[in-house]
């Protein structure tokens, strides 16, 4: 593993948040981040896994350049472009599945989208509208429009909370799928403890609000070569590193 | 069914009223009808009516095009909005004949001025109706254009005005029927010619056939207008809606 350093690689993502807070209702400021500093190195999938509420969508907006109020510095890949997928779809009502897409991608060719398609099983849904769609669908069409992108850094908010336990594990196969075959940068936001186990080359460990980094751990077995047995036993390992740590996950 | 039952109950309402109130105050339909055939014939009738629609053409799309980017303006910018505001109220709350006389002192009895005089009275609705709109944006939309970095243009295009178009519709709706009586208002004080001119003819001759020939005629053409254009043009825009079972 190479150790991540804040002049390292320029296709790595560097986060260093000193502070970020927003004003309060009642007047005063509150902490929402305190000292999130990490790097992911090239072509990684990076986990933030931390309480819900802790500030990890936040997070992912300085990142993506949304909210430009905070103290410290962010760094993205240099090269290619953001692909975001929010928490919600963000899909425009008003364009079919494929136009939501073209829109934000122009240049991609027709063989790339119908392999995108094909894979996320969105072939049948071109024509449609969002409107049409349900809730999990609507999520892969959301996925489809970040690849689509050939992003430089994807990031990933949540992407599959709220889906049923069988659809989600199908999602989170489509997606190792996708983010093997495009070798990018990707950042996974989620609460969910196993996701992270499952998707990430490396998971960084939040504490509740003000949020900061608790600890960095890197899965060094390949995604594919994870036994049930070992996912099992770093669910466990993440568990008491948690407790230790003083931040409270939920499952 | 139901409409036409509607309009034939007017139509005999109207055949009664007449034989009451007389032929000098209240002509019949087939009157009018005679009427209206006669000035089609000399080619009086589209005339008239063509200059009109042309004005309210004119006067309509000016207020639509300055009153939304007005109202984006406002409803995305706070202080655009602070500024805005009072000249709004002012405009919103003077009346029409007030704006249509300044008018047509100070630009001269001429077609600018009279165009500009309704599009000004109709300005305000707009801006009024985009504005809501504008601070109804969806922010979440909003920062998926960012995030994939679309260009100025087609954030306009494809992210902000679908958003918009059903306040434009509402202010599209009930701009036409407000800008065409107004024309006539225009054509009745400054315009040597368009039906609000030609009824004011009438009025000095006490001519109330006239008078209902050209109403009539150009209730049937902004009928057509709504059936045909404006109604074609909502279902086209609004097609995405999943359909109401």
């Amino acid at each position: 593993m190479n150790d991540a350093s804040p002049a390292g690689d320029p296709g790595q993502l560097d986060v260093r948040i000193a502070r970020k807070s927003f004003t309060a209702a009642t007047g005063g400021r509150l902490d929402v981040l305190r000292d999130v500093a990490f790097s992911l190195p090239r072509s990684e999938v990076g986990a933030v896994v931390g309480p819900s509420g802790c500030g990890k969508t936040t997070m992912l907006r300085i990142i993506a350049g949304l909210d430009t109020d905070f103290e410290g510095s962010v760094r993205r890949p240099g090269t290619g472009r953001l692909g975001m997928v929010f928490q919600e779809p963000r899909l425009l009502p008003w364009r079919t599945v494929e136009e939501n897409v073209r829109l934000v991608a122009p240049a991609v060719s027709d063989a790339a989208l119908s392999l995108l398609f094909g894979v996320l099983e969105l072939e049948a849904h071109r024509a449609h509208y969002p409107g049409e769609l349900s809730l999990g669908l609507a999520r892969r069409v959301a996925l489809a429009r970040a690849f689509a992108v050939e992003p430089g850094l994807l990031m990933l908010d949540e992407p599959f909370v709220s889906l049923d336990e069988a659809l989600a594990r199908r999602l989170r196969e489509q997606l190792v799928t996708l983010v093997e075959t495009q070798a990018m940068t990707t950042l996974l936001v989620t609460h969910d403890l196993e996701e992270a186990v499952r998707l990430a080359d490396r998971v960084f460990l939040l504490s509740a609000r003000p949020a900061h980094l608790v600890t960095e751990i890197p899965l060094t077995i390949p995604r594919r070569a994870r036994t049930e047995a070992e996912i099992a036993a770093m669910l466990g390992d993440l568990a008491t590193r948690i407790s230790n740590g003083g931040a409270s996950v939920s499952q | 069914m139901v409409r036409v039952v509607s309009i034939v109950v007017f139509v005999a309402v109207w055949w009664i009223g007449a034989q009451y109130a007389g032929a000098q105050l209240l002509p019949g339909p087939e009157a009018v009808v005679a009427a209206m055939i006669e000035a089609a014939r000399t080619g009086e009738l589209f005339f008239q009516i063509g200059i009109t629609l042309l004005r309210v053409f004119c006067a309509f799309s000016l207020a639509m095009l300055v009153g939304t980017a007005i109202g984006l303006l406002m409803g995305r910018v706070k202080l655009a909005d602070r500024i805005g505001d009072p000249w709004l109220i002012v405009l919103l709350n003077l009346p029409a004949l007030v704006i249509i006389v300044l008018a047509f002192i100070w630009g001269g009895l001429t077609e600018v001025a009279g165009i500009l005089a309704v599009a000004i009275n109709k300005l305000p609705n707009t801006v009024v109706t985009v504005r809501e709109g504008a601070r109804a944006l969806d922010p979440g939309l909003d920062e998926m254009a960012r995030v994939f970095d679309l260009s100025r243009g087609k954030t306009l295009r494809h992210v902000v005005l679908p958003q918009l178009a059903p306040y434009i519709a509402a202010a599209a709706r009930s701009g036409l029927s407000l800008v065409w009586k107004i024309v006539l208002v225009v054509e009745l004080l400054g315009r040597p010619n368009g039906v609000g001119f030609e009824i004011g003819i009438a009025f000095q001759l006490f001519d109330v056939t006239r008078i209902l020939a050209y109403a009539l005629a150009f209730v049937v053409v902004i009928m057509a207008i709504e059936t045909f254009l404006v109604q074609p043009l909502e279902r086209r825009v609004s097609r995405w809606r999943p359909r109401a079972a």
